[in-house]
C-alpha cells in the first residue's frame, strides 16, 4: 500500500518575493505578464485575493478596484525553478519527490512517515518548515495521488486521509478535485453533477459515452521526432480524460510519477557482511572505496579538498576520520596514506557493519599534463602537494611556510606567509640593502659601547661574550610605520667582529634620547 | 704523450674508485661551481644525491653554514625545482637569500620544535622525488638515524643538507661528506671602510672516496670564489719583486 503528500502552494510565486521583501507581504501584491498590450495579473497574493483581485485580472482593472495595487513584473521560469529547487530539497522527507504542475509537489511517502512517528507529524513538519521558509502552504496524505491532490486544495478541515479511506474523503469535494479540465467540470455542472458523490458510483460505460476515457493524445516532440501517446505525467495533469482520473483517484489505476534526482553527493558505501575488527580489514575497505570515488572523480575531472570515512558500528556508533588537502587530488595511494596515518584512531570495538566514504569538499582537478621528465615542474609537482598534506597531518599546518614580499619596511612585515604554493605577487624583494640570513624572531637586547652618535659601536656584550668590532657598515634608518604601529625607529649597522662573525645590530631611537637601546636582530653569512 | 699520461691516470683513478666500493650517482648531471674544492670529490664531481653533514656549534657556524648551503643551493636551483628547509631554533629571512641567488618562492620553509619530529618530516621530504633538495636543522643524530636519512637520500636522489647543530661529540655517522664552516674576516679593496664580500673558511672533514681538506671561499659575483691565502712571506717575495 503506498502513501502520498500533496503539497500546494496557493501563493507560491507572491511569496517568493515576500520572503526577499517582506514589507511585501500585508499589502496587496500582484505579478503580472504583458499580454496584448495589457498587463494580466499571473499571480496574487493572500491579502490581493481577499481583496476580490484574482489572477487572469487585467492590471488597470485590479488598480481601478484598488488603487494602492503593488505590482511588479513577473520573473518567467521563476515557478519551476522554485518548485525544482523545493523538490531537491524534499528529499529529506523521502527520496520520490516529484514536481506537480505549476503549484506543487508530490512525496512518494510511503514507509516514510514512521520516522517522524506518525503520518499527522509527518505532515506537521512538512508545513511547519515550509511556514518557516515563508511559503503559505497546504499539504494533504493519502494513499493515492488523486486523492491527496485534491484533499489539499478543496479539503476544509480534514487533511490525513487514513489508509483505505480514500474513496471517501472524495465524496464530497467538488468535481474540479478531480484534476479536470475546465471544459469537463462545466459540463458536469451543468448535469448537475457538482460533488464527486454525484456520478462516482455512476457505471463506468455511461460515463464513458460522454465524457470519453481516452488518454488525450499529445503529439511529443522527442528528438527522434516521433509521435508517441504520452500518457497522464503530472505536467498535463488537467487535460486526462474524466474516467482515468476517477480510476486514478481511487487507486484502480496506477499514476506514475517522475522524481527530481537530487544532485548525486560524492559519496560510496561499502556494507559487510561479516563485522569488520582489523585494522587490515579497514583498509582494504578504504582501499576499495577510495579506487571507486576516485574513478569517479577522474572522469569528472573532480578532486577531493576533504573527505570523510565514515565507520558504522554494530552497536551504533559511527566512528570516523577525517583529512583535507592542499591540492584537490584524486590520486588513490595519496588519499590512502592520509587516511593511514588515523586508521589506529577508529575503534572497531565489536565489529564495523558499514563503510561510508563521503567526499564533502570536491574541486575541479587542474590535471598537468604529463611530463616526461618531471623534475623541472619545482612547486607545482603534485608530488610535493601530496608531501605536503601527509607533513601538515603529523605536524600541521602551522609549521609550513612559504614566504612571498610584502611591501613594508620594517623588516618583520617585509614578508609574509602565504599557504597556498600557487600564489604569486607582482611585488619584488628588495635587495638594495644587506639583509642578514638568520633573523631573530624577536631582536635580542646587547650591551655596547658607542661613544660618538650615529657611528658603529665599538664593542658589544651578546650572551655573556664580548665582540669587538672591526668592520661595520650603516647606519641604515628604517622608521616605525606609524600608520601600523607607533613606536621608535632603528638605526641598523651591519658589523664584523674580530673572528670574522658578522651581525645586523640596530639601536631603537636617537642617540641622544634618554631610553635607547641596543639589539642584536640577525647574522650574516 | 703527457695528455695520454693524463688519461691513464683518470682511468686508473676511475678503476681503483670502482674497486673502492664508489658507484657513480646516477642523479648526477650538475656541476656546482666552487672552484677548487671539487677537485676533492671522486671524479672531481660535488655528490649530489647523497648527504652531507655541516657541523654547526653556535650561531654564526649555523649562519655560516646556512650561508655555505645557499650557495650551492643556488646552482642546483637554477634550472627550476623546490627546495624544503626544515629548521628548529632559526628561521631564515627570505629576502637574504635573493643575494644568493635563490628565489624565496622556491623554498618552502618549515619550523618544528620537537626532534622526532623533524627527523620524521627530513625522511619524508628526503623520500619525495619531486624535491631537488632538503635542508634539516637537527640537534643530534646517531648512526642509525643517519643511515636511513642516507638509505632514503640514495633511492629518491634528493640532496640533503643536515645542520647539526649543538653537537659536543663527534659520534659515528653515514653521511657522505662532513663539513664544517665559519666566517672569516672580510677584506675590502684599498682598505676602504665597511664590510666586504663575505668569506668563509670550508672544512671538509671527511668525505667518502675523496679527499678533505680546507679552502677559504668569497661570495661575490653570485658564486663562490677561492680566496688565495697571501701568507707573510709571499707579500714579502711580492715587495722584494717590486
Amino acid at each position: 500500500m503506498k502513501r502520498f503528500v500533496s503539497i500546494w502552494f496557493p501563493y507560491l510565486k507572491t511569496d517568493w518575493f515576500s520572503v526577499r521583501q517582506p514589507l511585501l507581504r500585508d499589502l496587496p501584491f500582484v505579478l503580472v505578464v504583458p499580454d496584448h498590450g495589457r498587463k494580466l495579473i499571473s499571480a496574487a497574493n493572500e491579502s490581493a485575493v481577499k481583496r476580490s483581485i484574482y489572477p487572469g485580472m487585467v492590471a488597470a482593472d485590479a488598480k481601478a478596484i484598488f488603487p494602492s495595487l503593488q505590482v511588479t513584473d513577473e520573473q518567467p521560469g521563476l515557478a519551476e525553478r522554485l518548485l525544482r529547487r523545493m523538490a531537491e530539497w524534499c528529499i529529506r522527507f523521502s527520496p520520490c519527490v516529484a514536481v506537480d504542475g505549476d503549484d506543487g509537489l508530490i512525496i512518494d511517502a510511503t514507509g516514510c512517515s514512521h520516522l517522524w512517528g506518525g503520518d499527522k507529524f509527518y505532515l506537521e513538519d512538512i508545513i511547519a518548515r515550509f511556514q518557516k521558509h515563508g511559503y503559505t502552504v497546504r499539504a494533504a496524505i493519502a494513499d493515492t495521488i488523486g486523492t491527496a491532490w485534491a484533499v489539499a486544495r478543496f479539503s476544509k478541515d480534514q487533511f490525513i486521509i487514513e489508509p483505505g479511506q480514500h474513496a471517501v474523503a472524495l465524496l464530497s469535494l467538488p468535481a474540479a478535485a478531480l484534476r479536470l479540465d475546465d471544459d469537463t467540470v462545466e459540463r458536469l455542472n451543468k448535469l448537475g453533477l457538482r460533488q464527486v458523490k454525484d456520478f462516482i458510483t455512476m457505471p463506468q460505460t455511461a460515463l464513458r459515452r460522454r465524457f470519453g476515457s481516452q488518454k488525450v493524445r499529445k503529439s511529443g516532440s522527442r528528438e527522434d521526432g516521433k509521435k508517441e501517446w504520452k500518457t497522464f505525467g503530472l505536467s498535463d495533469s488537467r487535460s486526462s480524460g474524466l474516467i482515468t482520473r476517477i480510476n486514478q483517484a481511487l487507486g484502480t489505476e496506477e499514476e506514475i510519477i517522475q522524481p527530481v534526482h537530487p544532485p548525486a553527493p560524492y559519496e560510496e558505501r561499502l556494507p559487510c557482511l561479516e563485522p569488520i575488527v582489523t585494522a587490515t580489514g579497514i583498509e582494504i575497505a578504504l582501499q576499495r572505496l577510495l579506487e571507486n570515488l576516485c574513478k569517479r572523480l577522474k572522469q569528472e575531472g573532480k578532486g577531493i579538498r576533504t573527505a570523510i570515512f565514515k565507520c558504522y558500528r554494530i552497536d551504533g556508533k559511527i566512528e570516523e576520520i577525517a583529512i583535507g588537502t592542499i591540492r584537490a587530488s584524486h590520486h588513490v595511494d595519496h588519499l590512502f596514506r592520509l587516511f593511514e596515518l588515523k586508521i589506529s584512531s577508529i575503534e572497531p570495538a565489536l565489529g564495523i557493519e558499514l563503510f561510508i566514504l563521503h567526499a564533502t569538499k570536491v574541486e575541479d582537478h587542474s590535471s598537468l599534463q604529463e611530463k616526461i621528465w618531471n623534475s623541472e615542474a619545482g612547486l607545482h609537482d603534485e608530488r610535493i602537494a601530496e608531501l605536503l598534506d601527509r607533513l601538515s597531518y603529523k605536524i600541521g599546518m602551522n609549521s609550513i611556510h612559504r614566504y612571498l614580499p610584502d611591501e613594508h619596511y620594517w623588516p618583520e612585515r617585509s614578508v609574509k606567509n602565504v599557504l597556498s604554493l600557487d600564489e604569486t605577487t607582482t611585488t619584488e624583494w628588495k635587495v638594495d640593502r644587506p639583509r642578514p640570513l638568520q633573523l631573530l624572531a624577536r631582536p635580542e637586547f646587547i650591551e655596547v659601547t658607542a661613544p660618538i652618535p650615529d657611528y658603529p659601536p665599538m664593542n658589544f656584550r651578546y650572551k655573556g661574550k664580548l665582540h669587538t668590532i672591526k668592520k661595520a657598515d650603516g647606519p641604515e634608518r628604517i622608521e616605525q610605520e606609524w600608520w601600523i604601529e607607533q613606536g621608535q625607529h632603528r638605526d641598523y649597522y651591519y658589523v664584523e667582529d674580530e673572528e670574522g662573525c658578522r651581525y645586523w645590530l640596530f639601536r631603537l631611537g636617537h642617540y641622544d634620547d634618554v631610553s635607547y637601546r641596543w639589539f642584536v636582530h640577525g647574522f650574516f653569512v | 704523450m703527457p695528455a695520454l699520461k693524463a688519461d691513464i691516470i683518470t682511468q686508473l683513478k676511475k678503476d681503483i674508485l670502482a674497486l673502492q666500493g664508489f658507484r657513480p650517482l646516477l642523479h648526477q648531471n650538475q656541476q656546482i661551481d666552487i672552484g677548487t674544492i671539487n677537485h676533492s670529490f671522486p671524479n672531481s664531481l660535488f655528490p649530489l644525491g647523497v648527504n652531507h653533514e655541516f657541523i654547526c656549534n653556535d650561531h654564526e657556524g649555523l649562519t655560516a653554514s646556512s650561508g655555505f648551503i645557499t650557495g650551492i643551493l643556488s646552482s642546483i636551483l637554477k634550472k627550476g625545482g623546490a627546495a624544503l628547509w626544515i629548521s628548529s631554533s632559526h628561521t631564515i629571512f627570505p629576502p637574504a637569500l635573493i643575494s644568493f641567488g635563490i628565489n624565496p618562492a622556491q623554498l618552502i620553509f618549515i619550523r618544528l620544535r620537537n626532534q622526532k619530529e623533524i627527523l620524521w618530516t627530513i625522511e619524508e621530504a628526503l623520500k619525495c622525488e619531486a624535491l631537488t633538495a632538503v635542508v634539516g636543522e637537527i640537534n643530534t643524530l646517531d648512526l642509525i638515524q643517519s643511515r636511513r636519512l642516507q638509505l632514503a637520500t640514495e633511492q629518491s636522489g634528493v640532496t640533503g643538507f643536515l645542520l647539526r647543530t649543538h653537537q659536543r661529540i663527534f659520534n659515528t655517522t653515514a653521511c657522505t661528506c662532513r663539513w664544517q664552516i665559519h666566517s672569516l674576516q672580510s677584506e675590502t679593496e684599498d682598505g676602504l671602510p665597511g664590510v666586504g664580500f663575505p668569506r668563509l673558511n670550508v672544512e671538509l672533514l671527511k668525505v667518502r672516496n675523496g679527499k678533505p681538506g680546507s679552502w677559504q671561499l668569497k661570495w661575490a659575483n653570485g658564486k663562490f670564489n677561492e680566496v688565495v691565502v697571501k701568507t707573510s712571506s709571499t707579500i714579502e717575495e711580492h715587495k722584494e719583486a717590486v
